[in-house]
């Protein structure tokens, strides 16, 4: 009887525990299990993830888009790099996002996501980000999550500290890293300090459609200028840049630009600028740059160039930019929540130097300079600054805030996240990274809002991580709980391209206003066929344009003949469907630029051109309904000097 | 006797289990479970069928609505016609002549809920398997564009 109790026990304690885990695969919290890391970050098969994150591609040129805390990734939204997957740069609508005034450009450098904001709180409207090589900025709808508008920078040369926003994304700014010679000439490279400046531009978002235009550029020193953040409150208004070699080097800038003990964060007052400009105390400079905006209605980018920039010329605006002295090579410069503490990471220091927004107003007040630079004040560097955290870790390259009174800060070269207290500026925490951190991110970490549940540490190294492939590895990112005292490791994921920089938001502000699928009524693209009796191929001489639809599982036309070796054939494939997850793609053979992938409602164009007779297939690429595999088509290429007839069928040929 | 005990208890528990997790009702599987039951055993009368959807109940005048089925037409012909022609066979059946087929309820269900009634309602379940696993797809019609349609139906 005992043993049979002891037994009845076991099995019992054996079965409960089964309860627990059984239940707890299927999403039920029971709290018991806690303390275990890997429930903290599982979302149950069908259930939502509580967090967008939206991470840079850098060299993929890309965006993706990852959910927290799973770390699952959803989606790779094509910027500035052709995607051949969803017919990006290749099909006819699409190609004029990437025009620029050195003509087409395929790919670029995708550094930091910024999202939009109202009243200084994420709004979960658009994603801007920057284009670091052929400097340019990119605004993405969060409804269509599709690029609709990518705007050139004149006068710069490598967009970098770009495309931090204001409270109310009055606008997004695009600081160049490079400083070049404005206008651009032909110049010995040694004439550097003479004859090289550096342009931070001002780009106005329209409130309603999101539309940007190049306000004003500020003209500033040789400088390069690295990152930004915009005021919040009383900071509101202000803008903050930072800069390094402000030594003014053209050549080894790893020594040479690293001989300043401090360089400059630039404070823009851009109501001052607006102001001036309202004044007319701006030149404007004769320049070309390209503007490409995507229209809804007629589902195409259009491209345009503009021959002007208004420019600001500090000299002639005073108390429109103050420099204030921060030690070593300024990365990140962040604004806390309150807006009144402005944070630079010295990359080459140990130390954060901290700058109170306050001081900074009483020393422009009292005009306590330190001399100036190119007649931009300079402030006196123990007049402003709030306070020091001292040695934090090794090389601090950015800081984003939690809502609770604490700031984290990454730090590179000792691969470490440290947390500390804003006003005391005491290190409280710390936490190793694996390996090499650049930035970081807390959702909503650089608004006035931040939800500081969660870290993401955006990893530069992974070494030995991950299995290995090769010589190249994966970049990685690190979700980090920091809803305690103590920061706690949770997940790595890997990411797509260098996950340069990160944004957060919470799902509820974007999930609700997801689009589900175009409406065919409100296709303006003029070459959509909206119904299947008015698919047709029209010949022009030798340009044909064939109208053709789709609906599971079949095109029409699916026959067609008439076509001749060296057309120019332009497919315009409509997809007739009206329902939420159900794109058909488009691939012919021989075709030298892509695919097509077609959503419900949409009308997309890819260009071919025959080169050989015979008879082409092509074919669905996106698996639609079991009859998929039959949804396919032949076209017919006769010689060019041939009279076969042009005519085109679904199911019955019509009559010769 | 122990064993026999033993297997008792450990029933009645791992049942416990199982219940515990039974008002889980999201474990990946669609919310609305077909019910594995014999095609024959439950093949209903075609004309009072319903169907599974929106439409419970639709009065038909015994005059046809001239202007509700002209609008009907075009609203079958934007996004009906790459599967559906009026009067033949095509991808989908010919609706003409539906309702001496089905009830209108049924065709409304169709129009508006093609994704349930193909897995659930017998008569959409045997259609599709008779048309090749073709879907009826979802056109995301509102109920008064379904109802345009049955009527232009009425009019074949």
């Amino acid at each position: 009887m005992k043993y049979l109790s002891s037994l009845l026990a076991t099995a019992g304690l054996v079965v409960f525990f089964f309860i627990l885990s059984g239940c707890n695969q299927s999403g039920q919290n029971t709290g018991a299990l806690s303390s275990d890391v890997a429930s903290q970050v599982y979302v149950p098969p069908g259930q939502h993830d509580e967090f967008y994150a939206v991470i840079s591609g850098g060299f993929s040129g890309q965006m993706s888009i990852y959910g927290l805390p799973s770390g699952r990734l959803f989606r790779v939204i094509p910027v500035f790099s052709v995607d051949a997957e969803k017919g990006y740069g290749f099909n006819e609508e699409t190609k004029p996002l990437l025009n620029t005034s050195y003509g087409f450009v395929p790919w670029d450098d995708a550094h930091h996501p910024e999202l939009s904001q109202t009243n200084g709180e994420t709004d979960g409207r658009w994603v801007f980000i920057n284009g670091n090589n052929t400097p340019r900025v990119a605004r993405v709808s969060l409804r269509t999550f599709e690029t609709e508008e990518i705007i050139e920078l004149p006068n710069s040369g490598g967009n970098h500290s770009s495309p931090f926003t204001t409270e109310n994304t009055e606008y997004v700014v695009a600081g160049t890293r490079f400083s070049v010679p404005i206008p651009q000439k032909d110049v010995t490279i040694t004439s550097y300090a003479e004859n090289f400046k550096g342009a931070l531009s001002f780009i106005k978002v329209d409130p309603e459609t999101g539309r940007m235009e190049v306000a004003f550029q500020v003209l500033m020193p040789g400088f390069d200028y690295d990152l930004a953040h915009a005021g919040k409150n009383n900071s509101h208004g202000w803008m903050f840049f930072t800069s390094y070699n402000t030594e003014e080097q053209n050549s080894l800038l790893e020594v040479n630009a690293s001989q300043n003990d401090k360089d400059f964060i630039a404070a823009i007052n851009w109501k001052k600028a607006e102001e001036y400009l309202a004044q007319g105390k701006y030149r404007e400079l004769p320049t070309s740059y390209v503007h490409n905006y995507w229209d809804e209605s007629t589902q195409m980018a259009y491209s345009e160039t503009i021959k002007t920039v208004k420019v600001l010329d500090p000299s002639d605006c005073p108390d429109m930019v103050y420099f204030l002295p921060t030690p070593k090579s300024p990365h990140g410069v962040d604004v806390d929540p309150t807006g009144e503490y402005i944070v630079g990471a010295g990359k080459l220091s140990t130390d954060l130097t901290v700058h109170s927004f306050t001081k900074m107003l009483k020393a422009i007040d009292e005009k306590n300079f330190d001399g100036d630079r190119y007649g931009i004040p300079v402030l006196n560097y123990d007049a402003v600054v709030a306070g020091v955290v001292k040695e934090g870790g090794l090389g601090p390259l950015h800081t984003e805030f939690d809502g609770k009174g604490y700031a984290y800060t990454s730090f590179f070269i000792s691969s470490e996240v440290t947390k500390w207290k804003l006003g005391t500026w005491e290190v409280v925490d710390r936490i190793p990274t694996y390996y090499s951190i650049g930035h970081l991110m807390i959702p909503g970490g650089d608004s006035k809002k931040p939800n500081g549940k969660y870290l993401v540490a955006l990893n530069k190294i992974t070494k030995d991580r991950y299995l290995p492939t090769g010589p190249e590895l994966t970049q990685s990112a690190q979700l980090i709980d920091i809803s305690g005292d103590k920061m706690k490791l949770l997940l790595d994921f890997p990411t797509v391209g260098e996950p340069h920089y990160a944004q957060g938001i919470e799902a509820s502000k974007v999930a609700p206003n997801s689009m589900q699928y175009y409406k065919l009524d409100e296709n303006k693209h003029p070459h959509a066929t909206l119904s299947e009796n008015e698919a047709r191929v029209e010949r022009n001489g030798n340009e044909v344009h064939v109208y053709m639809t789709t609906i599971r599982s079949h095109f029409a036309p699916d026959n067609i003949e008439g076509i001749k070796v060296g057309d120019k054939v332009y497919f315009h494939v409509t997809n007739l469907e009206q329902d939420f997850d159900v794109p058909h793609g488009f691939a012919v053979m021989g075709a030298n630029n892509a695919e097509l992938l077609i959503m419900p409602g949409q009308t997309e164009t890819l260009y071919w051109e025959p080169k050989f007779e015979g008879v082409f297939p092509f074919y669905c690429t996106d698996f639609c309904s079991a009859l998929h595999q039959e949804m396919q088509g032949y076209i017919r290429v006769s010689a060019s000097n041939a009279n076969t007839a042009l005519r085109w069928w679904t199911g019955q040929a019509p009559e010769m | 006797m122990k064993s026999i005990t033993l297997k008792f208890i450990l029933l009645v528990l791992a049942v416990a289990s199982l219940s515990a997790c039974g008002s889980d009702s999201n474990s990946g599987a669609p919310a609305n479970k077909p019910k594995p039951k014999s095609m024959l055993a439950e093949e209903p009368d075609p004309m009072t069928n319903k169907g599974i959807g929106p439409i419970k109940e639709v009065k038909l005048d015994p005059e046809v609505d001239q202007e509700l089925a002209a609008k009907g037409k075009e609203v079958f012909e934007k996004m009906c016609t790459a599967c559906h022609k009026p009067t033949e066979k095509f991808i989908g059946p010919a609706p003409k002549g539906i309702l001496e087929r089905r009830t209108p309820e049924w065709v409304m269900n169709m129009i508006l809920n093609p994704e349930q009634m193909v897995k659930e309602d017998p008569i959409a379940k045997k259609l599709l398997m008779e048309y090749n696993g073709s879907p009826m797809a979802n056109q995301n019609l509102t109920e008064e564009e379904a109802r345009a349609v049955l009527e232009y139906f009425r009019t074949l």
